[in-house]
């Protein structure tokens, strides 16, 4: 595939490899975040780990959309999808969140009428084409795809779409990692910088983490050289004693990032005071919601939700592992009451949940030989 | 080089591994589409409810078929069913699935197929010239194949009690002497072999249903793979370990499934899997592994490493053979689990699917 093939070339790999290891200082341990799942699904996926140095070690970080949904919100998307006429459109990592008393997938098996959907647009079509029945649309993301929610709702808007509703559950990427930031239990020495919410917000807005918290951070694409790469742009900034923002992803991400898309944000989005984040708990203006134009496209506003804010189960280590505290392996429940097939927590049901990616791909003894 | 594992968490996975090896146990309170997927759901279903249920040795081995003694000699019998929506598309129709997709769970077991029963549940208001032109795909894959339909069996039902039509065949055969097959049988050393590009039927059946505004020529590649086990038994014969056709769960799931039975590990060499670049596309953009998408005419053979490069001719002789490659070899550890050398020079797992990307793929 061109344009792809390129970035997965392994004899760049190997030259790359080796100019990291040229660059680590024997001796001192390294501990890179990368902030967005994306990037810890292709680390699993292609095995990045296998090349880098042994004191290169990667921390898994929150930006994993399903991954942050607490499950108040998975019970009030039951409920919906239990309300009569009802169809709710969902992602299909959704489906298999589980809530205080099962999944969406359940409520589907018990009758609710839940479609699985690629796009918001694909939801707005369904409900053009069922107009008698209320169709509402499960929103979850960052930056990235909160532009394609914002799209598809003027759009519905702009047609006179009356039965399209919205459960908004998109968040923003600052206030976690500045939560991350301060908290104390987490000592990083630079970040990977998400590359497709970048596409979005731009470079800018992370200028903070040189500025304000003096780690390096490199914004990344997600092939494997594009990963490789941003290690190597850390330990450069490390070696040189600099600190700042670059840009790995600049084929991709322009420094201002998207003003179009986050136009469209503004106008059709206003930012909650506060939004729980799964094991991170409340943070403040880290959630957005419809704004007062839209309200009446707003899901929690036409049905009753419970609203309830459910405690995670006590077992569950989401939370410590969604802010790279403990590795997923260290979980207590992770691969045995916890797994793919019967996930406890969400970091093992999304795909670039960094539990379900270990559990995946990562999970075998590195050092023991295959013989 | 690597970080190196330690103790602890080498002692959490082989915890984890040790319950994996495990006979699978059907927990769950009702029944969702991932049990139809063919990856774990549908493990637990078949392990921890029905062989259980149905108790006997010929089930337990799960093959694509079972094999009873009759008469003196050795039959073997499968059953299938076929749900795939929509009824036709790019390539084949639901028609040439029931009678394909039967006669290969046969041929798999290295039986030659000699006998299909058909069963239709028809739904009521389904098209009259929609049910002939199935009814004549039927009839012209089972003529490809010489083997005739001897039985049968129709059912109506009401409006929306099903989609359109299901199909259901039986088919039977006959033990071919040169086979001695089972996947138990796999050994340290032996080649792993696919019979052509993967991931076409599932791909194909994707885009045909237009969910996804993709346009690509991928056609379904559901063919009779008797003629193909024909000629590997006459290359091949007594160095053939396994055979399996790699339909719902894809190749990931057959290998899963042969490296626990034979408790050996397989490392599958990512570079050397042949996939057609419009489905590596397709599954690139959807996000989905080809190694986890449905076929209807591949097989997955596992040889001694003596006869590879012997069984490699013979599945490249025959039609739609032309693209087999050896993809990997059994190993010893980590025993029961299937790796994966990445193209770009790493390693993971590659583990079975988990729910449902694609209900109703056959």
């Amino acid at each position: 595939m061109k344009y792809v093939d390129e970035f997965r070339d392994p004899a760049l790999g190997e030259v790359l490899a080796g100019e990291i290891l040229g660059l680590v200082e024997p001796g001192r341990h390294y501990k890179f975040m990368e902030v967005c799942g994306g990037h810890t699904h292709s680390i699993y996926k292609y095995g990045i780990d296998d090349l880098l140095p042994a004191n290169v070690e990667l921390v898994h970080g929150p930006g994993c959309p399903v991954c942050v949904i607490p499950m108040g919100r998975v019970d009030d998307a039951i409920s919906l999808a239990h309300e009569p006429e009802v169809i709710f459109t969902c992602f299909g990592d959704m489906l298999r969140v589980p809530g205080s008393a099962g999944t969406l997938l359940d409520a589907k098996a018990e009758g609710a009428d839940i479609r699985m959907v690629y796009s918001p647009l694909d939801a707005l079509r369904i409900a053009k084409t069922n107009p008698e029945r209320p169709v509402v649309f499960f929103a979850i993301g960052f930056e990235t795809t909160a532009p394609s929610t914002a799209l598809t709702l003027k759009r519905a808007k702009a047609e006179g779409v009356a039965n399209f509703f919205c459960m908004c559950n998109h968040v923003t990427i600052v206030p976690p990692l500045r939560a991350l930031l301060d908290s104390p239990d987490l000592r990083l020495d630079g970040f990977i910088g998400p590359g497709h919410v970048s596409t979005v917000v731009g470079v800018r807005p992370f200028s903070f983490i040189p500025d304000e918290y003096h780690k390096p951070i490199a914004v990344a694409g997600f092939e494997p050289l594009d990963v490789l790469h941003a290690i190597h742009m850390i330990l450069t900034q490390l070696k040189q004693g600099r600190c700042e923002v670059e840009n790995q992803y600049a084929r991709v991400v322009p420094w201002e990032g998207n003003p179009r898309a986050l136009q469209v944000m503004a106008e059709v989005f206003e930012l909650r005071p506060h939004f729980e984040w799964r094991g991170m708990g409340f943070i403040s203006q880290s959630g957005l919601k419809l704004s007062e134009a839209y309200a009446d496209m707003d899901a929690e506003i036409a049905y009753s939700v419970p609203g309830i804010r459910i405690a995670d189960p006590k077992a569950c280590q989401c939370g410590e592992v969604l802010k790279g505290v403990i590795k997923p392996w260290e979980c207590k429940v992770f691969g045995s009451g916890c797994t793919p097939e019967r996930p406890i927590g969400t970091c093992m049901v999304s795909s670039e949940g960094a539990c379900a990616a270990y559990y995946n791909y990562g999970r075998f003894a590195r050092e023991r030989e295959v013989v | 080089m690597s970080s190196p594992v330690s103790e602890r968490e080498q002692k959490v996975l082989s915890i984890i591994e040790t319950a994996r090896a495990k006979r699978q146990k059907f927990r769950d309170t009702q029944i969702t589409m991932a049990h139809g997927a063919g990856g774990k759901a549908t493990a637990s279903l078949i392990e921890g409810l029905l062989v259980p249920a149905f108790a006997n040795e010929t089930l337990e081995a799960l093959a694509d078929a079972g094999t009873v003694s009759l008469l003196g000699g050795h039959v073997a019998m499968t059953t299938d069913s076929f749900v795939v929506n929509p009824i036709s598309f790019p390539g084949g129709t639901i028609g040439e699935l029931a009678v394909n997709g039967t006669l290969n769970d046969v041929a798999m077991a290295g039986a030659r197929p000699v006998a299909l029963s058909l069963s239709l549940i028809l739904e009521e208001g389904l098209s009259a010239d929609i049910l002939k032109e199935q009814v004549a795909a039927i009839a012209a894959a089972a003529a490809d194949a010489g083997v005739p339909i001897v039985a049968g069996d129709t059912k109506v039902v009401e409006r929306g009690a099903c989609d359109q039509m299901y199909i259901c065949t039986t088919g039977i055969g006959v033990l071919d002497d040169r086979a001695n097959l089972s996947p138990a049988s796999l050994q340290p050393g032996d080649k792993i072999l696919v019979s052509g590009r993967i991931g076409d039927h599932g791909t194909a059946i994707m885009l045909a249903r237009g969910e996804f505004e993709l346009d690509a020529d991928i056609t379904s590649d559901t063919q009779c793979l008797w003629p193909m086990v024909d000629t590997l038994l006459d290359q091949a014969g007594g160095s053939l370990r396994c055979l399996r056709d790699a339909t719902r769960g894809g190749v990931a799931s057959v290998l899963n499934e042969l490296a626990r039975a034979s408790r050996v590990a397989m490392v599958i060499n990512e570079a050397a899997v042949p996939v057609h670049p419009a489905v590596a596309g397709a599954a690139e953009i959807l996000g989905i592994d080809p190694m986890h998408v449905a076929n209807e005419g591949k097989l997955v053979a596992i040889v001694a490493p003596e006869a590879a490069n012997a069984a490699l001719t013979a599945l490249r002789s025959m039609p739609g053979g032309e693209q087999a490659a050896e993809i990997g070899e059994c190993k010893t550890e980590p025993q029961g689990m299937v790796l994966m050398a990445t193209a770009f020079g790493g390693k993971r797992v590659m583990d079975q699917l988990v729910g449902d990307p694609l209900p109703r793929i056959c």
